[in-house]
């Protein structure tokens, strides 16, 4: 309240924040649940004129139980492999340029069940913004491995830790040539709200991959999953960055990190979800994101 | 359920049997008939033996079963003798139309036989698509002068489907061309013809 | 090249085949999205739609998608959100999509598809089949089975005007025999345009249409205590949809001098033995019924036009016959448990106390050719199931 005088009087401060509130409260997700702060935070910087499509994943159950929901603005709830499909037959319906349409899905039904139609929206040039929240497992029916899912981490079908790595869900997306991609973090809300309004802007498929540590799925307590995220980017064990028209740009949080990155043990070892790994294994992940720090500086002089 | 005409062409993937059998279907329909033609389909590759057919009748035509006992079969690649069935569910009824100078391939000695050779009339006319030649068109010319449509029926149908004006033209051309062929059936016919004849004309002067 | 065809349309007279029939009903209903797919045998629908539509002769998106679930994937969004839409689809194009089948009947969606019928693999055969669109028929949608290139038109534009009313809200399915009807050439005659889209079919509302005045949400979570509620509702509609479509047809007739009902009496006066069939087969089976009663048989034919819902009267048709006996062709084979028109009959019939004599015969499958001649040979089977041609 007192912001908002502040704010109103002197007009600075939050000001460039949306106030309206797209995702009410009394939704049934868990406590510390930062994928639904996610989507508060894209709903914000979306605004009122936008259709919301929402995939068979946590998000769908946090809406809450029929006839209510959580949801102020007018949403689908979709199946799990079509998402994509279906923001292709919304848009077909709602041809205003003016109008958002904005697919949102989770990283089991982007990168593994719902690739081919993600894939083939991208490929047709729908006009839309498609969100990957990634809590890098299949959550909403009691964390089993995912595609999206980290090497090392503990999941209910990879009790002894995940033997394959994370799937490179970016690479997949940018071979499409899309005209802009970025990556996020609702740890980084207003640089997670200014990638939503610079995607919305443009004509044509967008796509932003959202980092949304899960308290419950990665065994880390409530209170800390705004820092988890942080760690996560502080460690470069995740990259904020965004990509438009193929020109490339790493985001500040990012830029900061690489160079002086926190040590990838410092991420890891705070999750009860790689308690599992090794020393050797921490070596092994920390050479790659050493691998991936270099490839960055090297390929973009950064 | 009336009498049903049934064509029967053999083409090969490539060769517009099966629009040939569609016009044929379209023309019979502009006389004021009832038609049906199809296709059966087997690998729609190119080059591939193709069987399409039509139905005419002077009422509506309901079988969408294979054609059984066609009365005019049409060879539209002359090839397909030896290697296709072509006189399947034929009879002594039933009239062949052939692609070629009017030759009778030892299968059809048995059969009444006509043949045009429309290749050469498309190629005369330039009438190509990809270097090969038009056969279809000109191959129902010389249908519609067996009786089967009215020439003018053919040419309003083959305007339907095809724009250049020299597939009018080649049809005119094998209208014209189509010719019996003096096969073993033709000998025989004309034979027992002339028998017949002089029978008569011994019956009419009470010879017998 | 294809030329105008602006003078046949003067007469309104066309040589089409049944894949041109359903193209030219769907552009007659202007739906404004249609996403598809090909398949073999279906193709030519969306192949001519996507040209009329490239012609500019109609104002619609076409939505070319990756896959037939993502078809009606699509489709479903479109529907979702107001739009009148259409899909075409075949075999195992049906069973890729059969998630988003029921997702849209559930859904209360009333978008039309076309279904060429066609067998399954393995053992790739595209030829004429009926267990695709069978094995959807739990799903909650219109089914109808057509017989000539006229009826497909006709019952294209027949399933919209079921489809979208408001007591109804239910997708419809339009099915044409692979092949045999895609790919004939019949006659066909359109009808006026005009007089359809002003007297005949209502523009589309789809009263839960996601909009931004009251804002909500399709799909959330449905507990047990709703969920057969919800169910039931969908019972309430199909049972209401029997009329519907008898009143659709009737108006049909009316505006346009076709007649259709659920169940086609093929010269069922004083017959003694009845042959029930479904989609071609029905129109063949018309030549046998003439060829049987010019040989002193009195045999009638019941056409099957509409499987879902399951039209009774078919029932009341065979119980106030004089026939003993009714064959019943079934152009599918349901695993151990025969073909699925002979079960569902035979289940009503026993409902109704009705006991007749029913051969069901297995034929027509994986496009199997048979012909007026065989039909007429079917009625001299006794009793029970027969696999024709074994």
């Amino acid at each position: 309240m007192i912001a908002r005088e502040v704010e109103d009087r002197y007009g600075f401060g939050t000001n460039t924040v949306n106030r309206e509130e797209y995702l009410l409260k009394g939704n049934s997700s868990c406590p510390g649940c930062t994928a639904m702060l996610a989507i508060r935070h894209i709903l914000k910087a979306a605004g009122p004129d936008t259709f919301v499509l929402v995939s068979a994943c946590c998000a769908v159950v946090c809406e809450g139980i029929s006839p209510n929901t959580c949801m102020a603005l007018p949403t689908l709830d979709t199946a799990f492999a079509c998402t994509a499909a279906m923001a292709s037959g919304v848009r077909a319906a709602v041809r205003e340029r003016g109008i958002n349409v904005i697919a949102i899905a989770g990283d089991g039904g982007t990168v593994d069940i719902g690739v081919q139609a993600l894939s083939g929206a991208i490929e047709r040039n729908t006009d839309f913004l498609y969100v990957c929240y990634d809590n890098e497992a299949y959550g909403n029916t009691g964390m089993q491995r995912s595609g999206s899912t980290p090497f090392g981490a503990s999941t209910t079908t990879t009790p002894f830790g995940k033997k394959e790595d994370k799937k490179d869900i970016a690479a997949i997306i940018s071979a499409h040539n899309i005209p802009y991609m970025a990556t996020a973090c609702p740890s980084y809300p207003m640089d997670l709200q200014r990638k939503v309004k610079r995607a919305l802007s443009i004509e044509g498929p967008k796509f932003l991959h959202v980092l949304t540590p899960c308290p419950p799925g990665w065994r880390i307590s409530t209170e800390k999953a705004i820092e988890i995220g942080k760690l996560a980017v502080g460690s470069c064990s995740f990259f904020l960055y965004e990509t438009e028209n193929r020109s490339f740009s790493m985001s500040k949080p990012s830029l900061d990190a690489m160079k002086n990155p926190i040590p990838v043990k410092d991420y890891l070892r705070v999750q009860g979800r790689f308690s599992r790994m090794s020393e050797e294994d921490i070596e092994i992940t920390q050479r790659k994101v050493d691998a991936n720090i270099a490839y960055y500086r090297e390929a973009f002089g950064l | 359920m009336g009498d049903i005409t049934e064509v029967r062409f053999h083409s090969r993937g490539g060769q517009g049997g099966a629009t040939a059998a569609k016009i044929l279907g379209m023309a019979a329909f502009f006389d004021g008939k009832y038609s049906t033609s199809l296709a059966v389909y087997g690998a729609e590759r190119r080059g591939a033996a193709i069987i399409s057919g039509t139905r005419i009748s002077d009422t509506e035509v309901k079988r969408y079963s294979n054609l059984r006992s066609p009365d005019y079969i049409v060879i539209i690649d002359p090839v397909l003798v030896e290697i296709a069935d072509v006189t399947a569910g034929a009879s002594e009824n039933t009239i062949f139309l052939i692609n070629n100078r009017g030759e009778c391939p030892p299968a059809l000695e048995d059969y009444r036989l006509y043949a045009v050779d429309v290749t050469s009339i498309s190629l005369d006319l330039g009438l190509t698509v990809a270097g090969t030649p038009v056969l279809n068109t000109p191959m129902l010319g010389a249908l519609a002068k067996l009786g089967l449509v009215k020439q003018t029926s053919l040419k309003r149908a083959i305007k339907k489907i095809y724009s250049d004006p020299r597939n009018i033209k080649a049809a005119e051309i094998a209208y014209e061309r189509v010719v019996r062929v003096q096969n073993l059936q033709y000998t025989l016919a004309a034979s027992e013809e002339l028998e017949e004849e002089a029978y008569e004309e011994l019956e009419a002067e009470g010879a017998i | 090249m294809m030329t105008t065809q602006t003078e046949l349309e003067k007469d309104r007279g066309l040589f089409v085949t049944g894949c041109e029939a359903a193209a030219r009903a769907v552009l007659v209903a202007k739906p404004s999205v249609i996403a598809a797919y090909p398949i073999t045998p279906q193709t030519e629908i969306v192949e001519k739609l996507s040209r009329f539509i490239g012609e500019e002769r109609h104002d619609c998106q076409y939505i070319a998608v990756e896959s037939e679930h993502s078809a009606l994937a699509a489709c479903i969004g479109a529907s979702s959100c107001g739009a009148r839409t259409f899909t075409a689809t075949s075999s195992h194009g049906l069973l890729y999509m059969a998630e988003m089948v029921h997702w849209a009947a559930i859904g209360r969606l009333p978008i039309v598809m076309a279904n060429a019928n066609r067998a399954l693999g393995s053992g790739w055969n595209i030829w004429a089949d009926h267990l695709d669109s069978l094995s959807m028929r739990d799903s909650g949608w219109l089914q109808f089975y057509t017989s000539t290139v006229q009826e497909v038109y006709d019952t294209i534009l027949i399933a919209f005007r079921a489809a979208e009313n408001e007591d109804v809200m239910l997708p419809a399915m339009v099915c044409l025999d692979g092949f045999l009807l895609t790919h004939i050439n019949q006659p066909l005659h359109l009808i006026d345009e005009k007089r359809y889209q002003e007297e005949f079919l209502d523009e589309i509302r789809i009263p839960h249409a996601l909009n931004f005045d009251a804002p909500h949400t399709l799909g959330t979570l449905v507990v047990p205590t709703d969920n057969y509620k919800i169910q039931h509702n969908r019972k309430v509609s199909m049972d209401l949809v029997k009329d519907v479509i008898k009143d659709a047809e009737a108006e049909f007739l009316r505006l346009f001098g076709r007649e259709y009902h659920p169940v086609m009496e093929y010269r069922t006066d004083n017959a003694e033995v009845l042959i029930v069939a479904m989609g071609t087969l029905a129109k063949e089976a018309e030549d046998a019924i003439d060829m049987l009663r010019f040989r002193g048989v009195k045999a009638g034919l019941l056409q099957l036009r509409q499987f879902r819902p399951f039209p009774d009267e078919i029932v009341d048709i065979i119980s106030g016959s004089k026939a003993e006996k009714v064959v019943i062709i079934d152009r599918d084979y349901s695993g151990g448990c025969g073909g699925i028109i002979a079960q569902e009959i035979k289940a009503r019939l026993y409902d109704a106390g009705v006991m007749r004599e029913i051969v069901n015969v297995i034929a027509g499958l994986g496009g199997q050719d048979i012909t007026a001649e065989d039909i007429t040979k079917m009625v001299e089977i006794e009793g029970g199931e027969f696999w024709w041609g074994i």
